[in-house]
């Protein structure tokens, strides 16, 4: 486990490096959004692609922090997080997207088998 | 003097945009926020580099990219690869966001300056709710959602980050458990064709694995070789059919 320390880009500290890494990596794609706009087809395949490398991005990231969590939820056992998780995904697309229904369901079982186990 | 008018119409404008604070949009937005204010708590992260993320980033899968490579122990360039591919899709957003609030006499700099609080919500809230607004009156409206939803975030997001050290393990646990679980439902929800679920199925995937096998960079592996292969997936799905 390593700390924010481990940010410091070249000794610049942490808010220079979340400018660097963080901040100037999501902007420049807001800029040229802006800059682009009219002037590129929003239906090509390359964003195609990057549709799908982004969403596989944030879907490994997303498995990584149920399957590898820190803090009060690694004391959540490894079955209970992937069903609760499971569950609230089936009853977000049972029930035609509702969201709140879904995240409602996957936390009740988090919390409810906190205190029967 | 027809400035006075329009500058009261704009404030208008801006007012309502704040009033659609209280939508469920917003709020499970804010709430999946308290909860990246703990995983970022958790990774080492302090209130105030916690807060600057927020706000210089403002996209919720970029911060949680950022903090998750802080937690791999990624370095600077493996983290700003990964972040940037993560962000990507603001370009096709931004691309169709813009001529759905620019007036004829909007200035670039001023679209420039309010593109930084584009974001899944606010974009959202643009396509549904502009094509019913008079084309001068969006960009105010759309200031006064977006702005209204950072600040009413950044709070939340503080408060969430302060709490998370005095609140019981239940629900410590619970709200970690609360970002990744707005991430699964929403972005599998957000799938139009067989590349996206099949891109959502292969990072689920991948990202365990890259993490175990140790390899390092995880997230890029997860994102380029799952979405690469999801991509070409799809359009043998399409050449099939």
């Amino acid at each position: 486990m390593s700390g924010a320390a481990d940010m410091n880009l070249a000794g610049l500290g942490p808010y220079l490096s979340i400018l660097i890494a963080a901040a100037v990596p999501t902007h420049v794609w807001r800029w040229l959004g802006v800059l682009l706009a009219g002037r590129l087809t929003e239906d090509s395949e390359f964003f195609a692609w990057i549709k799908a490398v982004a969403t596989a991005l944030v879907a490994g990231l997303i498995a990584q922090l149920i399957l590898f969590p820190n803090g009060a939820l690694a004391d959540v056992a490894m079955e209970v997080r992937v069903g609760a998780a499971l569950a609230g995904l089936a009853v977000y697309f049972v029930t035609g997207k509702r969201l709140v229904l879904g995240l409602l369901v996957a936390e009740a079982l988090v919390i409810g088998t906190w205190f029967l186990f | 003097m027809s400035d006075a008018p329009s500058f009261r119409s704009s404030l208008g404008w801006f007012v309502k945009g704040v009033s659609k604070m209280a939508s469920v949009p917003a709020v499970v937005l804010i709430t999946a926020q308290i909860g990246f204010a703990a995983l970022a708590r958790d990774a080492g992260l302090s209130l105030t580099e916690t807060i600057f993320l927020a706000l210089t980033v403002w996209a919720l899968p970029a911060q949680l990219v950022f903090v998750g490579s802080v937690l791999n122990g990624a370095g600077w360039i493996a983290t700003a690869l990964a972040v940037t591919l993560s962000s990507i899709r603001f370009l096709p957003m931004l691309m169709s966001w813009t001529p759905v609030v620019r007036a004829p006499r909007t200035s670039r700099l001023r679209l420039l300056a309010l593109s930084h609080f584009v974001a899944v919500t606010s974009w959202v809230f643009t396509m549904s709710e502009m094509p019913k607004t008079p084309a001068p009156a969006r960009l105010a409206y759309f200031a006064g959602f977006a702005i209204g939803l950072v600040t009413v975030n950044l709070v939340a997001a503080a408060i969430g980050f302060v709490a998370i050290g005095h609140i019981p393990g239940w629900l410590s646990a619970a709200l970690l458990l609360m970002t990744p679980l707005y991430f699964l439902l929403t972005l599998s929800g957000a799938g139009r064709v067989r590349a996206d679920h099949l891109a959502m199925i292969f990072g689920l995937a991948l990202g365990p694995i890259a993490h175990v096998a140790g390899l390092g960079l995880d997230l890029l592996w997860a994102g380029v070789i799952g979405g690469t292969l999801a991509y070409v997936g799809g359009r043998i799905g399409r050449a099939r059919s």
